[in-house]
């Protein structure tokens, strides 16, 4: 297939929204017959390059073509149309309705006006046999697992007759022989000559399916390799990248060598919930900084939620400071003296509408409960105080938290929980999307808070960020921990090969 | 007062222009046995309990939700504390007053907790939650008069809605009271501040360890108990409860006054200032219509009118289309999150909030 | 509550969509055996086909009603146009129009309102409540422009429909207001199951977004069902004129709150996505019982219709509400 001319060609391509710049540049190129990977951690531009294929955000530069024809889609139906599908994470069909009618809708065969309900069934079922489902065609489509559903929307695609079928992340919530379902499916299709852009962090999975593939980071594409020719090591030094500057050493004492008399802060044996990450066991000490290393969806973010309550743990015993403790949800977490920065700022931080003091005491005064408001003064210093600290810009406590940058809405968060004295920080991607000066200060702020003894959990996608931070990396991978490094076991090579191959090779 | 200005208060400024074109003597107040009268008072004293009534509304909005069964608790409100005092030994003592009235606050409480538990607990859609109690409510408030208009001879009881202090009517005192109240609670306690995070961001809030549920429980306990209030001074204005009119689409009124009032149905930020505005430019529109000498019975075309006026400014998509004619295809100015590193952001524009709540 | 999530799983074999519907159909079934148990003459062929003709009505209404939730709308302004639509057609008769002409006057000012109302809420964005709230007053206050007085209605024709029995069998007879009750409903039924419209009504109401990346047609469908809803108002509206032989401004009063509560007692979700209008016109059924058992009754009162209609929502609302857990749970 080597030979044949590129089905689409993205040259070029530019996005920014606003003053952030999501896509710089960037070349892709699907070839018929061929699975395409698209590799990059949270933030690379993934979601965006694939919006902009189909139509749904306008490039600033750059240009697409379909067959050599330079096209410019007004919209996902505009893509369709043109023979370009798009299967998305979470399911764009609708619930509600039956499997064939989802395979179907708008296109249902009709006779004098009516819908052919027994044409549109056999329909169905041709097209469901050709992928060979096994799904009745009259059952409703929330029936069935998720995993079923995505087929059914690649079904859809099918239906169409597409040329180029993008998937989504299609395989974030299946299990192994979902997996493999799904794949039967894709490489069915790929022999039938339709370009398959496909989109994964799991990195077996790609090395299982890919024929070549495509990785961005920031924005950039750092390159496209042939599957076969890259390793994973290569893939993952590609994708998490490796600031070559010489990183400033971090002033912190270096970390007392594990105390294993000392009592751990945090001590969680067996934690995990069905479906977002195994068991684990997990001992923070005062003053250590553990990090959690893996890709996303390695489980390193589920983790942290389950030792929150943000998701209840099916499984497991959480102690604190000697102290079992059932964590149930946020209030009972920040109880036991557990803070947590949610690595969705927007959705689970930030506050928007509210000022950044209101912000700051948030955390502190829902532990009051409304009935004890933090006197204007007291809240008034504690704001300012805190703004000085992490020189928060504006330095303007009544400012409206969704005036400030990415940055600063970031410390005010840091500040929300600092304020509240927690015995255990948990920090899920602090640094993500944040400006350079403003990630520097919150490593310090990191070290700093280790330095005065509150024990840290840290989470970044950034894997140098992690290791030169982190006393203990915890790595996991597809959901469950491979290992756990101390000390001088702690660096790079060590930590990216673990996430790569899962130690089978190494340790 | 700042606050108050950004508010739409063009709709009322109108009306009392157009009242005073119409109605010279609009804006005269006189005093008579104690008690002051005229156009602005009536208005005032009229639209006391949409006004009470719109407040609960405002905090129960604001937490995203919505509360469909105040009519019905108004009409319950009047119909116990008639019933009562009705069937007491001594129907004009003011002990069977007062005993009356506080057993319809109570009852008051037990359905606005019974809302909040729909909600809250069950996790049910607010506006399905409290359509129930809609419907069913004032059933039970006839239940509960058995299906009479219950009158009642009792001083106490009609002060409450007929009488004067200072020559100020009760009624406005009261609605006036309990704005400083809820003014009050909501700047010295976390109330506010709390029912804004709930209703701007609700997993963040949760995330941050808000109690949701007791603060989602307690604005429906409130908007139950302003309106049974309400309940009592529309009943004890007419000294009698009517079990089948009392309240009739009052909750519509009070949304309406709320989101009028600058607050957004979709939760988040309040307004308690915007609330009492729009409560009035109801009423006022209600008092214009009977001054300019249009039948009462037609004034809902004009309440329509306005109301349709009102969201149609507001709406932010007739807002953009306006903006767009106006401007001709500019680039839309970037969102202010500018990543400076380090450096000063001095030419962001930093929104302030009022410094008024 | 978990004892009722076991036995709900028990049924599994009927699809959860039906559940709702079955349970309601249950209910009817119960509810009229009951009345007929207690009461002589209650269990008769005509006491059932009257709940027909006495509601025939509502049972427009209630169908217009079913397509806007559907799509996870709100129409409040469904009983304010019934009585416009009394004073209207009342008003025009007095006028000496044609009663023909009357009837497809009523019926064309009921789509246009809901068309207006239906392109306000889709382009301009702004919620099915509010804008419907606003249609709610501003139909009211019509009515009051027309005329504060009732209208009484002489127009021969009007008479005939209304005092006209069309016999079924020996005994029985239906109105011709039911038959068009009926046939409105068969029509819906049709426009629901059997049109490219009636699924992307479901579609829009199960995921909005998803039917619009499915490159469906959300815009006719978002403001088509305001347009059938403004129609079946219309309709009811002179269906109703028929029952009263009167144009009012005070009929009519909350009859949108009937009209949701029978939509949400036959099973339909309020969400959107999920019921039937078959659902709809049980609902309008329960509630017909409910008023011809209070009738038979004599000494219960009218307000424990209410009462028991609450109820009812409140059974149903949990009811979903589970459903829809068990949903998520899976």
């Amino acid at each position: 297939m080597a030979g044949s001319r590129p089905l689409v060609e993205m040259t070029g391509i530019s996005v920014a929204f606003g003053p952030v710049q999501a896509l710089e540049g960037v070349d892709l190129r699907l070839y018929p017959g061929e699975v395409h990977a698209l590799m990059g951690e949270n933030g690379a531009g993934k979601s965006t390059l694939i919006k902009a294929l189909t139509g749904v955000h306008p490039v600033d530069a750059g240009q697409i073509t379909v067959q050599g024809e330079p096209v410019a889609f007004s919209g996902p139906a505009a893509a369709q149309a043109a023979g370009i599908s798009t299967v998305y994470q979470e399911v764009n069909l609708c619930p509600n309705l039956s499997v064939a009618e989802n395979l179907l809708l708008g296109r249902e065969p009709r006779r004098a006006g009516r819908i052919d309900w027994r044409g549109a069934r056999r329909r169905a079922t041709e097209v469901l046999g050709r992928l060979h489902l096994d799904l009745d065609p009259s059952s409703p489509l929330d029936a069935h697992p998720i995993a079923q559903q995505q087929l059914v929307a690649i079904a859809r695609a099918v239906e169409v007759d597409s040329r180029v079928l993008v998937l989504d992340e299609p395989t974030s919530s299946l299990d192994a022989s979902e997996v493999e379902e799904l794949f039967r499916v894709v490489r069915g299709l790929r022999d039938d000559g339709v370009a398959i852009l496909f989109v994964s962090h799991f990195i077996e999975q790609v090395y299982e399916i890919s024929d070549r593939m495509t990785v961005l980071r920031n924005g950039s594409r750092v390159g496209e390799y042939r599957t076969a020719e890259i390793s994973r090591v290569q893939l993952v030094s590609a994708m998490v990248g490796r600031e070559l500057e010489v990183l400033e050493r971090l002033d912190r004492a270096p970390a007392a060598p594990a105390d294993e008399t000392e009592s751990p802060v945090l001590r969680a044996v067996g934690i995990g919930r069905k479906g977002a990450v195994e068991p684990v066991d997990l001992v923070v000490r005062p003053g250590e900084v553990v990090g959690l290393a893996g890709l996303l969806g390695s489980g390193r973010t589920e983790l942290a939620r389950l030792l929150f309550g943000a998701d209840r743990a099916d499984h497991g015993e959480i102690a604190v400071d000697g102290r079992v403790v059932r964590i149930r949800n946020p209030r009972t977490a920040i109880d036991a003296g557990i803070a947590f920065s949610s690595e969705d700022r927007k959705a689970g931080g930030v506050v928007g509408d509210l000022t950044v003091r209101d912000n700051i005491v948030l955390a502190m005064q829902a532990s009051r409960g409304w009935m004890r408001r933090i006197p204007g003064r007291k809240q008034d210093e504690l704001a300012r105080r805190w703004i000085e600290l992490l020189d928060i810009r504006p330095a303007d406590p009544d400012a409206l938290l969704r005036n400030l940058s990415g940055g600063n809405q970031q410390k005010v968060l840091l500040a929300r929980w600092l304020i509240t004295q927690p015995r255990l920080l948990i920090l899920d991607e602090p640094t993500r999307g944040i400006d350079v000066g403003a990630k520097a200060q919150i490593q310090a702020l990191v070290a700093e808070q280790a330095g005065q003894g509150t024990a840290v959990v840290f989470i970044s996608a950034e894997l140098d960020e992690v290791v030169r931070l982190s006393d203990r990396v915890l790595v996991l991978r597809d959901r469950k921990p491979v290992a756990e490094l101390a000390g001088e076991d702690v660096d790079m090579d060590r930590v990216m090969g673990l996430i790569a191959t899962g130690g089978e090779a190494g340790a | 007062m700042r606050e108050l200005l950004r508010k739409p208060i063009w709709p009322l400024a109108a009306l009392l222009l157009l009242n005073l074109a119409v109605t010279p003597s609009f804006f005269a107040v006189h005093v008579q046995d104690g008690r002051l009268y005229g156009s602005l008072v009536d208005i005032l004293h009229n639209g006391a309990p949409l006004a009470i009534t719109a407040l609960g509304m405002t905090l129960v909005i604001a937490t995203r939700g919505i509360d469909l069964s105040v009519g019905a608790v108004v009409s319950i409100a009047g119909a116990v504390t008639c019933t009562w005092i009705a069937s007491s030994p001594d129907p004009a003592s003011p002990g069977a007053a007062i005993a009356g009235i506080g057993l319809a606050l109570g009852l008051a409480v037990a359905l606005g907790a019974w809302n909040g538990f729909l909600v809250a607990r069950l996790g049910i859609q607010p506006i399905i939650a409290t359509l129930v109690l809609m419907t069913a409510g004032r059933g039970l408030a006839q239940l509960i008069t058995d299906g009479q208009i219950v009158t009642v001879n009792n001083a106490t009881y009609s002060g409450i809605s007929g009488s004067a202090l200072l020559t100020v009517p009760v009624t406005v005192l009261v609605a006036a009271a309990v704005y400083a109240l809820v003014a009050l609670v909501t700047r010295r306690t976390a109330l506010g501040t709390l029912v804004e995070a709930v209703g701007i961001n609700p997993e963040a809030s949760r995330l941050a360890g808000v109690r949701s549920r007791t603060i989602v429980w307690t604005v429906y306990v409130f908007a139950a108990l302003c309106a049974a209030v309400a309940g009592l001074m529309i009943s004890a204005n007419v000294h009698a409860a009517d079990a089948n009119n009392a309240g009739l689409w009052l909750e519509l009124d009070a949304i309406l006054a709320v989101v009028i009032g600058g607050t957004s149905l979709a939760g988040g930020r309040y307004s308690i200032a915007g609330t009492l505005l729009g409560a009035l430019t109801i009423q006022t529109l209600t008092t214009t219509i009977y001054s300019v000498g249009i039948p009462p019975e037609v004034s809902l075309v004009f309440k329509a009118v306005v109301v349709i006026l009102v969201f149609l400014a507001q709406a932010p998509k007739v807002r953009a289309l306006l903006a767009r004619g106006r401007r001709p295809a500019g680039p839309q100015p970037p969102p202010p999150a500018a990543p400076v590193p380090g450096g000063p952001v001095t030419d962001v524009p930093v929104e302030k909030t009022g410094s008024s709540r | 509550m978990t004892a009722l999530v076991e036995r709900v799983r028990d049924v599994r074999r009927v699809p959860t969509r039906f559940l709702p519907v079955i349970v309601t159909f249950a209910l009817f079934v119960l509810m009229f055996a009951g009345g007929g148990l207690r009461y002589d003459s209650f269990a008769s062929g005509q006491v059932l086909l009257n709940l027909l003709i006495d509601n025939a009505f509502l049972v427009v209404l209630a169908v217009g009603m079913t397509f806007v939730i559907l799509t996870g709308g709100i129409d409040l302004s469904v009983g304010s146009v019934v009585a416009l639509s009394t004073m209207v057609a009342a008003a025009l008769l007095r006028a000496g129009w044609p009663p023909v002409v009357v009837m497809l006057a009523v019926l064309a000012g009921g789509a246009l309102f809901g068309l207006a109302m239906g392109a306000v809420i889709h382009y301009l964005e702004i919620q099915p409540f509010i804008v419907t709230l606003a249609g709610m007053f501003l139909a009211r206050g019509l009515c009051y422009v027309i005329d504060l007085q009732s209208i009484s209605i002489e127009d021969p024709l009007f008479r005939t429909i209304a005092q006209t029995a069309v016999p079924l069998g020996e005994e029985l007879f239906l109105s011709p207001a039911a038959l068009v009750a009926l046939a409105v409903v068969a029509v819906a039924v049709y426009v629901l199951h059997m049109t490219r419209f009636g699924r992307t009504v479901y579609a829009v109401g199960g995921n909005q977004q998803s039917a619009m990346l499915m490159g469906l047609r959300v815009a006719q469908a978002r403001v088509g069902v305001y347009v059938i809803s403004g129609a079946c108002s219309a309709l009811a509206g002179l269906l109703f004129t028929f029952y009263m032989l009167s144009g009012y401004s005070l009929h009519a009063v909350g009859m949108e709150l009937d009209a949701i509560a029978a939509v949400v007692i036959g099973g339909t979700l309020l969400t959107g996505g999920s019921g039937f209008v078959l659902g709809s016109v049980l609902g309008v059924l329960v509630l017909g019982t409910i008023q011809t058992i209070l009738s038979f009754e004599g000494t219960l009162s009218s307000w424990w219709s209410r009462i028991v209609i609450g109820l009812l929502l409140l059974v149903f609302v949990v009811m979903q509400r589970v459903l829809a857990r068990r949903g998520a749970a899976r």
